[in-house]
Formats: structure tokens, C-alpha cells, sequence
């Protein structure tokens, strides 16, 4: 059982060396510490993702657990049906975990998620938010955050993020958090709450896309670090319906974290100064709600 | 389910995409008089290629390393230099 960060370095390899996975992704990072936490006990069941890819070509695969590959909309149904017949069979200490990136969480599977969660199915639903659709060329998704550019918004995007987290929060599944690979600790603590509760768990991780954002691929954890620092990724949970921020860093300008990636060379100065404010408020947002106790039932 | 029907079935395998070695532009190379084996290396390595060697500093697996910099980044002590590969 890893009960402290080491122990994330240590023990089996559940990713095998030698993945297609781009150099610096921090999507891998995220899988690796999450098999080690869940000790390799857990069916995954991945969507059309960059996931799918990092596997490798067929007749090999990268990973040492067992995956099922399913179509782009049907993570969490296909989930519940797998969490459904195991614990008919009796299975009880097996995780199903639906892996997803963010298109296949925010916009293509967000009916089966939402399903999933409304019957609050035993399954882990992991998101990995690297805020685009990076495996088919880095096009626009509802999780790509605004003015950033990608190949379908060349001159930035003009909409919010999703508040993703909590439109899961709203349905009032056992546990919701947001985790980052900048943050292991908090990392760690929240997935392993996560394992020892039943019912639909969701948890949403940040991973850093140096192909997609266009940063030096030495620079994926700094820049996840950062991310948390300048209230851009706020990591909280919502634990029956209540809310606590987990993480309250002091904040950072965000033209630290604008100025590392290529998606946001075309902001002037007051384009980040409005992106700031927008940020700051959602981020007082969440502050408001962690105040008023018990949100969501 | 009908007997003809193949459900395809990858098995795992390091080296499933191939070994780094041929690509790599910058490998990472440990100073061990700099190293203080806080392991923060081996914690952020996405390829979990940074083990512990016999001597009880990390040893990278240059097979697998595919040079990314991330150990050399936040490593505290910045016991980790990239060097670019020389090809004969």
C-alpha cells in the first residue's frame, strides 16, 4: 500500500517501459501513480484517448493491468456494466476505473459519465485533463481554457472551461476532488480516499501537454506546479456534498504560467490581466461554497 | 458469442513502441557527489526508468529513457545534467 509519496517511485512497474506516450506527458506520470496507489487491483476501461495510444501497437501493450478499449462515448457505461457483473460474481476488492481524457469526459462522454453518476455506480471515473483533444492534433475541447490557441481556435479560444468538477459535484456522488501531478502529496491523499470508498468516485487530474501547450518537455511538473499557484487549477474535493478547497497556495501572477507556453504567445498584457480576473473569480467562487457547508445533495 | 469471432488481445511487453535509445537527443547523467537521494527523480520520471542501483543512487535505464529533462528540472540539488548524445 503506498501510504507516502516514495512510495509512488517504488514497487512493480504496472507501465512497462518502452510506451508510445510522448516524451514529458504528463498524463503517464498521472497513470503510473495511480496504478501504484490502486496496487494494480482495477480493470481499466479506456475510451478514445491519448491513452489508447500510449499503449503501443498491437500485439503488444505498455500495461501491465487489465484495459478494455471502448468507443469515445461510452467509458462510464461500459464501466458500470464491468462494476455491476464483478460485484454479481462476488468480486468486491477489484477498482473499475474509467480512464478518460477530457473529450471523452467534458463533451463526447459526458452523457454516459452523467448517467453513472446519477446511478451512482462503484467505479473510479479518472479524467486527465490536458485541456484539448491532443491524441487526433490538438482541437479545441470544452476543457481548454479561454484565449488559449489550438488548431480549431487559431486566434485563441473565445469561451470558458467547464466547471466539470462540479457539474459532477451537482449530482451528488460520494466523492469529486481535483488532483495535480505538481502536487503529489494531495495526489496521493486523494486517491487513496477515493479507494477506500464505494459508489461513484470522480477525480479530475491536470497533466500538462507539451506537444499541445507548446513548453520545453523538461517543463511539464513545473508547469502543473504553477497552475495550482496562480488559481488556475484549484485543488478541492467535494465529499458528500460538502466542499473544501485542499490546496491554498500563496498566489502567483499568471504571467508566470502564460509566459512557459507557446498556446498563449499571442496574449498581450491585458488579455492576461482579464484572464487573471477571471480566474481570481472563479476561484472566490469556490471559497463562497467552501463557506456554506454542505452544497449538494 | 459465435467461436469465428476474434476479440484482439495485446499482452503486455516492455518495449511495446520501441526502445528510446535510437532517438534520444539529451540524456540525463547523475552526479553522484551532488545526489543527496531524496528520489524526487524517480518520483516524476514518466517512464519509471530511474531505479536504485547496488551503490544506492538512482541509475537511469538509457534503453527506455526517452530524455525528457523532467528529473533534471526538479531535481533540488540539480545533481542531474543533460548531455546530448553523441552518435559514432
Amino acid at each position: 500500500m503506498a501510504k507516502t509519496v516514495m512510495d509512488l517511485r517504488r514497487g512493480p512497474k504496472y507501465v512497462l517501459p518502452g510506451s508510445a506516450a510522448c516524451p514529458g506527458c504528463g498524463a503517464q506520470i498521472a497513470l503510473k501513480w495511480v496504478l501504484k496507489i490502486l496496487e494494480g487491483r482495477a480493470i481499466f476501461v479506456i475510451p478514445a484517448c491519448c491513452t489508447s495510444v500510449i499503449q503501443g501497437p498491437y500485439p503488444k501493450s505498455a500495461f501491465k493491468f487489465p484495459v478494455y478499449n471502448m468507443a469515445f462515448a461510452a467509458a462510464a457505461s461500459t464501466a458500470s456494466g464491468m462494476a455491476r457483473a464483478l460485484r454479481a460474481m462476488g468480486e468486491e476488492d477489484i477498482h473499475v476505473v474509467a480512464w478518460a481524457g477530457d473529450g471523452g469526459t467534458y463533451d463526447i462522454g459526458l452523457q454516459a459519465l452523467s448517467g453513472a453518476a446519477e446511478r451512482n455506480e462503484d467505479m473510479i471515473y479518472i479524467c486527465y485533463d490536458n485541456e484539448a483533444y491532443m491524441n487526433t492534433g490538438i482541437q479545441r475541447s470544452g476543457a481548454t481554457p479561454p484565449k488559449a490557441w489550438t488548431k480549431t481556435t487559431p486566434t485563441g479560444k473565445a469561451e470558458m472551461k467547464k466547471n466539470m468538477a462540479l457539474i459532477v459535484a451537482a449530482h451528488g456522488v460520494p466523492y469529486v476532488a481535483t488532483a495535480s501531478i505538481g502536487y503529489p502529496a494531495d495526489f496521493l491523499k486523494k486517491l487513496k480516499k477515493a479507494k477506500q470508498m464505494r459508489g461513484f468516485r470522480y477525480i479530475q487530474i491536470f497533466a500538462p501537454c507539451p506537444t499541445g501547450w507548446n513548453f520545453p518537455v523538461d517543463k511539464t511538473v513545473e508547469i502543473a506546479k504553477l497552475a495550482v499557484d496562480t488559481y488556475v487549477w484549484p485543488l478541492f474535493e467535494v465529499e458528500h456534498g460538502k466542499l473544501k478547497i485542499t490546496v491554498k497556495p500563496r498566489r502567483r501572477p499568471l504571467k508566470d504560467y502564460v509566459s512557459l507556453q507557446k498556446r498563449f504567445r499571442h496574449l498581450t498584457d491585458a488579455d492576461i490581466e482579464e484572464l487573471e480576473r477571471t480566474f481570481l473569480s472563479r476561484w472566490e467562487a469556490l471559497e463562497r461554497l467552501e463557506a456554506q457547508g454542505t452544497i449538494f445533495l | 458469442m459465435p467461436s469465428d469471432i476474434v476479440i484482439p488481445v495485446s499482452n503486455p511487453a516492455e518495449a511495446a513502441a520501441g526502445q528510446t535509445g535510437l532517438w534520444r537527443v539529451f540524456k540525463p547523467v547523475i552526479d553522484k557527489g551532488k545526489c543527496v537521494r531524496c528520489w524526487v527523480c524517480a518520483l516524476y520520471c514518466m517512464e519509471d526508468v530511474i531505479d536504485e542501483g547496488p551503490d544506492g543512487y538512482p541509475v537511469v535505464d538509457y534503453e527506455f529513457c526517452k530524455g525528457c529533462g523532467i528529473c533534471a528540472n526538479e531535481c533540488p540539488t540539480k545533481a542531474i545534467d543533460m548531455v546530448p548524445e553523441v552518435r559514432e
